[in-house]
């Protein structure tokens, strides 16, 4: 035993390397370590190996079996374009299933470890969070994304030698960026629940917040490739790259050796939940210091989630439906505007169009309700994402429609100014309120305890969401919906009328 | 080499750690004794820098805990409460990783850990060699290994970079008898070591007593009672308790004879038998040969005369009793 102590030795480097070239290695070598060790572990659990090779060797053979006995059958009918679009459906299928049984790694990347006590000593080596973090995440990552390339190499080797079928290069360069984003995504999603988590158990139940969005977005893609729409999958594997580099963005900063090993049980106190719930939620003050201090308080509090969500809806809104006017034009008898007599005729066309049941306040009311209820849903599985889509949409519609005003010969501005603006500028308000506070609850389930996240802050978020909606969104959306339903259309009239 | 002032860590509502006050010097052994969730292992964690303080500072090895935790990392070695080991590895490739990620350059890591293993009775013995066995613990897996095993092995893993401050949770927990003797002889080595400063939580007292130079005893969070052995003794169990055994039994007047003699001496009888009396003297130095003298003019027999041991448990039972 040598009893000198001689803690700080460092690392050697290359003969000749520069001090830059020493500092990248110093910082990444642990991050190599750690990432070594994951992969070598992994590749050393028969629990894990076995089902991935079957699903990257097993399962192409079936998707092969399928695809030749589909053929079969379409070609009796001379129907072999259906089933030649969805050849590529099942690449990604192949590609998708090895990914997502992989994503058991990255479940326990942390939680894992705490449960196996082997945590603590990792945590008490000189590694930085930031480069326990990215080993953790690259060696979650790397398997799936092998597995996906091979699964979907074995399908295509399959495809090739027994049906003669092999994908443009276009297809399959979307193709393997899809399954790659998707297993990133899920991976990284993944790695953020196993670190948060207190038990495997809990990080396996919240991984179907994972893997459902992600099935749904496999059968967005089947769709699109039944139409061989490559763009739109292009712009889903960007908006993935996206989400990712948010998911990796809010991973790190989440990220805390602390809460780690502090937490340990997965205690449910519904009594302290409820509370904390209801002090959000009940204004404690009465009416006056409900609308002159706490509402004011809670909007100053979403500052960022307001100008992101103004900013997004508008830009994207704009884009899109200026995007679609260039793209798909509209002849000038869609709009039926000759039609338009009077206001029943106008009534009659909405519930024709499907999207309300009659055109009364009650029933826009209740439509708006129900789109902004669902936007707080979803926010809070998609970090608030979700929801800027739902409210990017309607923005999107009416560009979209105010430019083919414009390009049938009515002034679209005007047009804008009697069909939108009456109601749009009480009901916008409401919806930008309520979407930015969807966000803000989808942004807190990501946030460490310490900074306000945590249980008690996700029921904070969601009693101010409660609270606001009650508040300030429904009376708002009544008032539009009344001008929407009784005022608009006599506008829009007098407007036709010119 | 450790300094901790009026350090706290609390969990929600939870106080674990109450503004505790200590400093280990180094070449010394402080041993954290106190009842399950006393706080010492939250105490372990915030000197080896993975939780942070709430409030208070502690400096360990020269670095502040809360704001150079990698530095405090680089230079403590942890022994934690549970081995937790990667079961698929190997020992050595476990030993590796860890002498990996502090850095420790390879060829010297590779001394390290045969020097480590052969101390710790890892690698194979003579006879097993000759019986063409070259493969030794460190080559099994670790899933394999008993809790004893284990327990060397996270010891490793604390020694291998040589670390000058040593935390170590239950060093001996799970061991055999013959390998928690080698334990214990390996800390009492590192303790020679005049740089090395060490914090010994565990609930083995007499371990504690044989290695440490202070007691710190911790409960509820706060430090209830911190003092080398002796002093802790003797502030808490009273002074030394000396005890006559007389070589006839039933002797009249020896209890009476012997008060008499202590009495001027700050001394008292403590309790006697027929043939043995127990007092208790704050100097046994003036008043053992006070009554050996007194007893002899008498006429008594003495067969002994010697000092009840009194175990570093009654300290520490006394301690947590009254702090309750």
């Amino acid at each position: 035993m040598t009893s000198e102590a001689q803690a700080t030795t460092t690392f050697s480097a290359p003969s000749g390397a520069s001090p830059g070239w020493q500092r990248l290695r110093s910082a990444w070598f642990p991050v190599w370590v750690v990432l070594r060790r994951e992969i070598r572990d992994t590749l050393r659990d028969w629990r894990i190996v076995v089902p991935i090779i079957v699903l990257v060797i097993g399962f192409p053979f079936l998707a092969n079996f399928a695809a030749s006995r589909g053929m079969a059958f379409v070609n009796q009918y001379g129907a072999a374009l259906i089933m030649e679009r969805l050849l590529p459906f099942l690449m990604l299928v192949v590609g998708f299933f090895p990914s997502s049984f992989s994503l058991v790694i990255a479940l326990e990347t942390f939680v894992g470890e705490k449960e196996r006590r082997s945590l603590e000593s990792l945590l008490a080596t000189p590694l930085t969070d930031l480069q326990l973090y990215v080993g953790k995440l690259l060696a979650a990552t790397i398997p799936p994304v092998l597995a996906s390339y091979l699964g979907i190499t074995t399908y295509l080797l399959l495809m090739g030698l027994t049906l003669n079928w092999w994908p443009p290069l276009s297809l399959l360069l979307v193709s393997m960026t899809l399954s790659t984003v998707q297993s990133l995504v899920m991976v990284s999603g993944a790695v953020i629940v196993s670190s948060q988590s207190t038990s495997v158990r809990a990080a396996n139940l919240l991984a179907s917040f994972i893997i459902i969005p992600m099935a749904f977005l496999l059968q967005a893609e089947a769709g699109l490739l039944l139409f061989a729409d490559y763009t739109a999958l292009w712009l889903i594997a960007l908006f993935l790259v996206v989400v990712n580099v948010l998911l990796i963005r809010l991973g790190i900063r989440v990220f805390n050796r602390e809460q780690l090993l502090g937490r340990d049980i997965d205690e449910l106190n519904l009594r302290h939940a409820l509370s904390v719930f209801w002090k959000a939620t009940w204004p404690r003050n009465g009416l006056k210091a409900l609308y002159t201090r706490e509402i004011p308080a809670i909007i100053r509090g979403m500052r960022p989630e307001l100008l992101i969500t103004m900013a997004v809806i508008l830009v994207g809104g704009l884009t899109v439906g200026v995007w679609g006017m260039q793209h798909f034009p509209l002849p000038v008898e869609a709009f039926g505007m000759a039609e338009i007599q009077d206001i029943e005729t106008i009534g009659s066309m909405v519930t024709q169009s499907g999207l309300l049941a009659s055109f009364s306040p009650w029933a826009i009311f209740g439509n708006n309700v129900r789109a902004l209820l669902i936007a707080g849903g979803v926010a809070l599985i998609s970090m608030g994402v979700l929801a800027l889509l739902l409210l990017m949409a309607p923005i999107a519609i009416i560009v979209y429609v105010v430019g083919q005003i414009g390009g049938v010969g009515f002034n679209p501005w005007l047009f804008l100014a009697v069909s939108v603006l009456p109601h749009g500028i009480v009901e916008l308000p409401a919806a930008i309120l309520a979407t930015a506070q969807a966000m803000r609850m989808g942004d807190v389930i990501l946030s460490p305890s310490a900074e306000g996240g945590g249980l008690d802050g996700i029921l904070r978020e969601i009693g101010h969401f409660v609270k606001l909606f009650v508040c300030v969104v429904l009376p708002l959306l009544l008032l539009a919906a009344w001008i929407e339903a009784r005022i608009t259309p006599h506008l829009l009239l007098n407007f036709l009328g010119r | 080499m450790i300094e901790i002032e009026g350090l706290t860590k609390t969990f929600d509502a939870l106080v674990a750690v109450d503004d505790i006050t200590l400093t280990v010097r180094p070449g010394e052994v402080l041993a954290l004794l106190g009842p399950n969730g006393a706080g010492k292992t939250t105490t372990v964690r915030m000197l080896s820098a993975i939780l942070k303080p709430t409030a208070g500072y502690a400096r360990v090895a020269g670095y502040d805990v809360a704001t150079q935790g990698d530095e405090v990392r680089r230079n403590v070695g942890m022994l934690t409460e549970a081995p937790g080991l990667y079961s698929r590895m190997t020992g050595r490739e476990y030993l590796d990783f860890f002498g990996q990620l502090r850095e420790i350059p390879t060829p010297e890591r590779r001394k390290r850990i045969h020097e480590l293993a052969e101390w710790f009775r890892m690698t194979p013995d003579a006879n097993q060699r000759a019986a063409g066995n070259h493969k030794g613990a460190l080559d099994r897996r670790l899933g394999e290994y008993s809790k004893g095993m284990a327990q060397k092995i996270a010891l490793i893993r604390t020694l291998l970079h040589d670390p000058p401050v040593l935390l170590l949770d239950e060093p001996t927990s799970a061991m055999d008898p013959a390998s928690a003797r080698l334990v214990r002889d390996t800390i009492a080595q590192l303790r020679n070591d005049a740089h090395r400063a060490i914090i010994l939580c565990t609930h083995n007292l007499p371990e504690a007593e044989s290695l440490a130079d202070r007691i710190a005893i911790i409960r509820q969070g706060r430090i209830v009672e911190q003092d080398a052995t002796p002093a802790l003794k003797a502030r808490l169990l009273g002074p030394p308790l000396m005890e006559i055994r007389l070589a006839q039994a039933s002797q009249n007047g020896v209890v009476a004879l012997i008060e008499r003699t202590i009495a001027s001496n700050g001394a008292r009888v403590q309790d006697a038998g027929d043939s043995w009396v127990r007092y208790s003297t704050p100097d046994p130095a003036v008043t053992n040969p006070a009554v050996l003298q007194a007893l002899a003019a008498s006429g008594v027999a003495v067969m002994t005369l010697s000092e009840v041991t009194q175990s570093l448990e009654a300290v520490y039972l006394r301690a947590v009793e009254e702090n309750v």
